[in-house]
Formats: structure tokens, C-alpha cells, sequence
């Protein structure tokens, strides 16, 4: 009964407040407040008209370039020993990444709002380079706002969305990293609200943020469960993904919630180890809280104050996690875990010798995890993970590590 | 009557306009602020506006940003603030004090705790950036059992539709942000404001001040014309920061804090010629 492709179910979470149970919501300044009603009401009906759809369709095939391959990696399963592993190719994405499957999208949302200034937050610098392309191809002017600590460990992707006509800002208050980037964000958003849109680049932020950002990436699980179908005859056993924000993890996942039989993890940023606090894992060791616009998990001291967390991988290095995931995670249909910036490290190199294939270091946490998941299932058993970017971006901090320089 | 109340009814009978100056509780030094709070009401300060340090002050421009994370490197949260307006009480039983944070240190309090906590140290009312009205109902009944004011945010790009929900949920005054932007911004337009303020007063009969883009006693007095209460924050803010960065010590900061509340006093005292 599992075997027909059940659309997005939406409507069951959020509810009309964006709330996902005790999490999500509308946590903002009063000055945003009618900016993200409008949003609301656009996407909604935007959501069920088809030239919308058509629109977003023809971009996702013709520039992102989907379908993206779901690759049956089979001489790493062999060396696991354990499940058939296929890899989710979202790094042969344009861009290099899962983020492009939202930017697309909520650019589209822009365009048909009569925007002319698009704003975004980046970490790693993938969603920094996804919002600028759309932005050129647009001919849109695009600010994009970065700590000044991750501009100096992503000088490529820096140097990138400049080459697309992007300004980038630095960011130096507070940890100077995505959470500070985002708080920035925010603010120039509040001050530029009549003329500007803000790309959210995680299923984070307040409602509808969360929502409109799942509703785009839902295109990866969606491809992954006909092409598993497809490929094997069977719905996958497990689901792996890297959680930072989550937005790939619950592009992959929110397609198969459905499906009872179909394990679920995600794989947040251990970091020096979940035990030294050095890390970025709020759904394994953080605690409930409002940041950004939402209630959910949070890394926070005993005031109430946002921790600075540590991931080798700046995609990850983020105090909260899209407010879904702390749904899911209560309610036990997902399971988080960690994999730390050592394991990541290991898998990034496993990866690239084994398969011909390099991870970002975001991807490396899922692909660590996803061979512990697979070293204890059968050979019939089928793991699919989600390699949510390419690590060309990484090469500079990897070769550091190995006090090599390049 | 709330302490806040009775303050805005007897200005109005004397047809003042309340000042309502802004610090960052715990900067620039944890000792500073009790005493800075009593100097700005010699000063002519009405009710003492306090801002609870947070790590992430979304709304926030450049310089009260910088006195927040000055003020966590004081060692200063919630607990402590809720302290140094016990402290405040002990010598000003008269001046209404009100705070203005974010949701997450309340939250991770407790609201039930929160409220105890606060109407024991003689807080009158809080104003919390982040929490809308769709967001605040289990905050309002705790600060209601507890008597405390809770004070709502109504932004230029608040649709007229909407002013009714915000101050259905308001009590003690409402605060109108004068301009699109965060504390602090250079955009203010004062001849905006009237109309805005006209619009507002039409659905509540509770005081109403402006708040953001007042540096200096010119445009308070423009502001003063047409609001019931006007505050100042990150002029306020700079103008400590820039005397303790310079003198070293708190004399000095008091001073420079003192000279421009009693300049700003001046200016919306002054009748309209």
C-alpha cells in the first residue's frame, strides 16, 4: 500500500499560526509582522496555481537541472558490508547544493511580489551563492549578509557570489557567524521592507518561512521515493541527512512520514564531541527557546542567552534547527544523532577515494552516520542519504587540517 | 492605579509629555546603572526604560547592540536586572520602571516565575520586541495575575486593520515606532508622525509614546507635540558609552547622561511657539 507517490502532505503541520505543535510560530518584531501575512497569503495561492507551478517546474528541470540521479554506491555498500547505500546527487545541482531548489523558488515568489532588491543570510556560503545566481539571472540587486569568521574560512564562495554581482556584507557582531549573518538580515529587512525580499535559505525563521522552505526542498524526498520505487522495487529502510538548519534533511524526510516502515535520521554537527559543549547538535544536547523567529531547540545557557556552537563545517554552525525537526523529534518519528567533526572528516575522504565522489563537509556528517546505519541492516536492506553538496567549497579548509596548503 | 497610569494621568494634567530615557541594564559596568537610573530621573526623567541584555537583539541598531553584548560581558541577564530594579526600589518608589527584551530570557525563566520575580523587585511593565500579540497569550495572563503593564509595539507598516488586535492586548501605554528600521536609525520624519499617532488614539484610550530616531531635544519637541510620551535610547546609550570610553569612570558617564536628559526635558517642556 506504501508503493503510490503520496504528494507533500500539507496542511497537517503547520497549523494557520505556523505552529508545529509547541514549535514554530511568528516571533518577530511588530514591523515584520504584515510583510510575512502578505508572504503567507501569496504562497498560498501561488501554491495551487499553475503557472506558478509550471514556472517553478521549467526552472527546477532546466537550470537547477533535476531530476538529480539517485547513485547506487556500490563499492562503499560492498565495504560497509551491510544495506545497498544510494547517494541523493543534490551536489550535481547547479550551484553545487540542495539550497538552489529554494532559491528558485521563494525568487519566483519575489518576482511575483514586484520586488527589486533581494537580502539574504549565508553560512557556508552555498545559499549565498545560490541567492546571487537567481539574483543575476533576474537582474535583481542582492545583498548578502556573512560573520566576518566565515568569510574568512569560505574565501571561494566569497569570491563567487562577487563574481555573480552580489555584494556581500560582513557581519561582525555577536559570534560574527549564520546566526549573526541572519540577525542582520533581519534588520535590513525591517528597514528595506517595501522594497526588498528575504531569501531564507533553511526551514527556519518565523511562519511561513519554515513552511515555504520544506514545501521547496520537499522535491528531493519526493524524487527519491520514485527513483527508489523505481531502482529497487521498495521504499527505502532508512532516510539519512545532515541537520544543521535542515533543509535538506526535511526536503528528504517530510515526502516519507507517511511511510511507517522508513527509519529516519538526522545527523547534526558533533563537533569536538557533544560532551566537550564544542558543538552544534541543539536537537541531541540543546534545549527549547525562541531565536529568529521560531520556538525550538536551541543551544542556550542557563539565562536563556544563544551559545556559540563550533562544526568543522560552517553550514552547520548554528545554534538552532528548523522548527519541524524539533517537531519530529519529540514526536519520535525522527531520530537525531551526531557525527563529529572528526567522523565527518574521515567520511569526506572515504567518500572521495571510494566513489570518485567529494562531500561537502555538511554531507561528510550524513555519510559518516549513514555507514554505522548501514553496517547493521541486511543486503537486501536500502539506506538512502542525502548528499546535500559537492565539497569543492571545502577543499581549502581540508587541506589546512593537513597543514597543507594549496 | 499601576505606577504607570497614575504617572502618564498626572502628566497629563499638567500637560506634560513623559520622557522616557533608555539604558541597557549593566552598561556600561553592573554598578552604573542603579545610580544612572536615579540621576536621569533628577534629571526629569518620568519612567525608566531598561533594556535586558540578549545575545541575538534582532531590533537593535549598531549602538545598542554594542551596549548588549558590553552588558553579557558585565556578567549581566535577567536575574540581575530584576535585581538592580530591586535595588532602584529601595530609595524611588514613585518612578515607573519598564523593561524591554526578548522573548527567549523570559521564556527560559518561565513566565510564572518571571512575573513573580518581577512584580517582587517593583517592575511595572514589559515591552517584549519579539512577541506579537498572536504570540503573547501566556506572557499577558501571568503579567495580569501579577499586575504588571504589558506594553505592545505598533510599527509604520501596521496595517490600520490590525491596530484594534494590539491594543485590545495592551495595557499601560502604547508604543509607536516612529520609522521602518531598527533603534537608533537616521530616518526619522517627524511631520509623518501625527497622523499616525491620530490613527492610533482612535482605538484606545491608553498613552501613547514614540520610540526610535529621538537623538536630541529638537526632535523630541517635534515628537512631544503629538505623542504622550517620547523615548530615548541609543542617544541616550552613545552618549554614556562615548563619556565611560573617555573618562574611565562613572562621574563622568553620569554627567554626560545627566546634561542630555535635562537638555531633552528642556525641549518638550518648552511651549509651542
Amino acid at each position: 500500500m506504501n508503493n503510490e507517490v503520496t504528494l507533500n502532505p500539507q496542511g497537517r503541520v503547520p497549523d494557520a499560526e505556523g505552529h508545529f505543535g509547541i514549535y514554530g510560530g511568528k516571533f518577530v518584531g511588530e514591523t515584520l509582522m504584515s510583510a510575512l501575512a502578505e508572504l503567507e497569503v501569496l504562497y498560498r495561492k501561488l501554491s495551487s496555481d499553475r503557472e506558478f507551478q509550471r514556472e517553478l517546474d521549467e526552472d527546477l528541470a532546466n537550470y537547477v537541472g533535476r531530476p538529480s540521479p539517485l547513485y547506487e554506491a556500490k563499492r562503499w555498500s560492498e565495504k560497509v558490508g551491510g544495506a545497498r547505500i544510494f547517494l541523493k546527487r543534490e551536489d550535481l545541482n547547479h550551484t553545487g547544493a540542495h539550497k538552489v531548489n529554494n532559491t528558485v523558488g521563494q525568487a519566483l515568489l519575489a518576482r511575483y511580489m514586484g520586488k527589486s532588491r533581494i537580502i539574504a543570510e549565508t553560512g557556508a556560503g552555498q545559499h549565498g551563492v545560490a541567492t546571487a545566481t537567481i539574483a543575476a539571472r533576474l537582474g535583481l540587486e542582492c545583498h548578502v549578509f556573512m560573520g566576518v569568521d566565515d568569510i574568512a574560512r569560505q574565501t571561494l564562495n566569497v569570491y563567487r557570489m562577487k563574481l555573480l554581482g552580489a555584494e556581500v556584507i560582513p557581519v561582525s557582531s555577536g559570534s560574527r557567524t549564520l546566526k549573526d549573518a541572519m540577525n542582520e538580515a533581519m534588520r535590513d529587512w525591517v528597514t528595506n521592507i517595501d522594497t526588498t525580499f528575504y531569501i531564507i535559505g533553511t526551514c527556519a525563521g518565523p511562519h511561513p518561512y519554515p513552511m515555504l522552505v520544506r514545501d521547496f526542498q520537499c522535491v528531493i524526498g519526493r524524487e527519491a521515493r520514485a527513483q527508489s520505487l523505481a531502482q529497487t522495487g521498495n521504499l527505502p529502510n532508512a532516510l539519512v541527512a545532515c541537520v544543521g538548519g535542515g533543509s535538506n534533511a526535511i526536503g528528504l524526510f517530510h515526502p516519507f512520514l507517511d511511510d511507517a516502515s522508513v527509519a529516519i535520521y538526522g545527523v547534526e554537527a558533533g563537533g569536538h564531541g557533544v560532551d566537550s559543549g564544542e558543538h552544534a547538535a541543539p536537537l541531541t544536547a540543546g534545549s527549547p527557546g525562541i531565536l529568529h523567529g521560531n520556538r525550538t531547540y536551541l543551544m542556550q545557557d542557563e539565562n536563556g542567552q544563544v551559545m556559540p556552537t563550533h562544526s568543522i563545517s560552517a553550514g552547520l554552525d548554528y545554534p538552532g534547527v528548523g522548527p519541524e525537526h524539533a517537531w519530529l523529534k519529540d514526536s519520535g518519528r525522527a531520530k537525531y544523532v551526531v557525527a563529529s567533526d572528526e567522523e565527518a572528516l574521515r567520511a569526506f575522504h572515504m567518500l572521495t577515494r571510494v566513489e570518485g565522489i567529494m562531500p561537502a563537509l555538511e554531507s561528510s556528517h550524513a555519510i559518516a552516520y549513514a555507514e554505522k546505519v548501514a553496517s547493521e541492516m541486511t543486503t537486501e536492506q536500502v539506506v538512502v542519504v542525502n548528499l546535500s553538496g559537492r565539497g569543492d567549497k571545502d577543499i581549502h579548509t581540508v587541506a589546512n587540517l593537513q597543514g597543507i596548503k594549496v | 492605579m499601576s505606577r504607570i497610569a497614575g504617572c502618564f494621568n498626572q502628566l497629563a494634567r499638567s500637560g506634560r509629555t513623559a520622557l522616557i530615557p533608555y539604558l541597557v541594564a549593566g552598561d556600561p559596568s553592573p554598578e552604573s546603572s542603579v545610580v544612572l537610573m536615579h540621576r536621569l530621573v533628577e534629571e526629569g526623567a518620568d519612567i525608566i526604560e531598561l533594556g535586558v541584555p540578549f545575545s541575538d537583539p534582532m531590533a537593535e541598531g549598531p549602538v545598542i547592540q554594542l551596549a548588549h553584548e558590553r552588558a553579557l560581558a558585565n556578567g549581566v541577564s535577567l536575574h540581575q536586572v530584576l535585581e538592580m530594579v530591586g535595588e532602584f526600589r529601595d530609595k524611588d518608589q514613585q518612578t515607573p520602571v519598564l523593561l524591554m527584551g526578548y522573548a527567549n530570557p523570559l521564556e527560559h525563566m518561565g513566565y510564572t516565575v518571571f512575573a513573580d520575580k518581577a512584580a517582587g523587585a517593583g517592575v511595572d511593565a514589559l515591552i517584549t520586541v519579539d512577541l506579537p500579540p498572536e504570540e503573547a497569550a501566556g506572557l499577558n495572563t501571568e503579567l495580569q495575575r501579577v499586575g504588571i503593564d504589558n506594553i505592545f509595539l505598533i510599527a509604520p507598516t501596521t496595517p490600520a486593520q490590525r491596530i484594534p488586535l494590539i491594543t485590545a492586548s495592551a495595557s499601560g501605554f502604547i508604543y509607536c515606532i516612529s520609522l521602518k528600521g531598527v533603534t537608533g536609525a537616521g530616518n526619522l520624519n517627524t511631520n509623518d508622525l501625527g497622523g499616525r499617532v491620530e490613527q492610533i488614539r482612535a482605538h484606545t484610550e491608553l498613552p501613547i509614546a514614540v520610540g526610535f530616531g529621538i537623538k536630541d531635544a529638537t526632535t523630541a519637541a517635534a515628537v512631544a507635540r503629538t505623542a504622550s510620551g517620547v523615548v530615548v535610547g541609543s542617544a541616550l546609550v552613545q552618549n554614556v558609552a562615548d563619556a565611560w570610553a573617555k573618562g574611565g569612570d562613572l562621574d563622568t558617564a553620569l554627567e554626560a547622561a545627566g546634561k542630555l536628559v535635562a537638555d531633552i526635558r528642556q525641549g518638550i517642556d518648552k511651549p509651542i511657539s
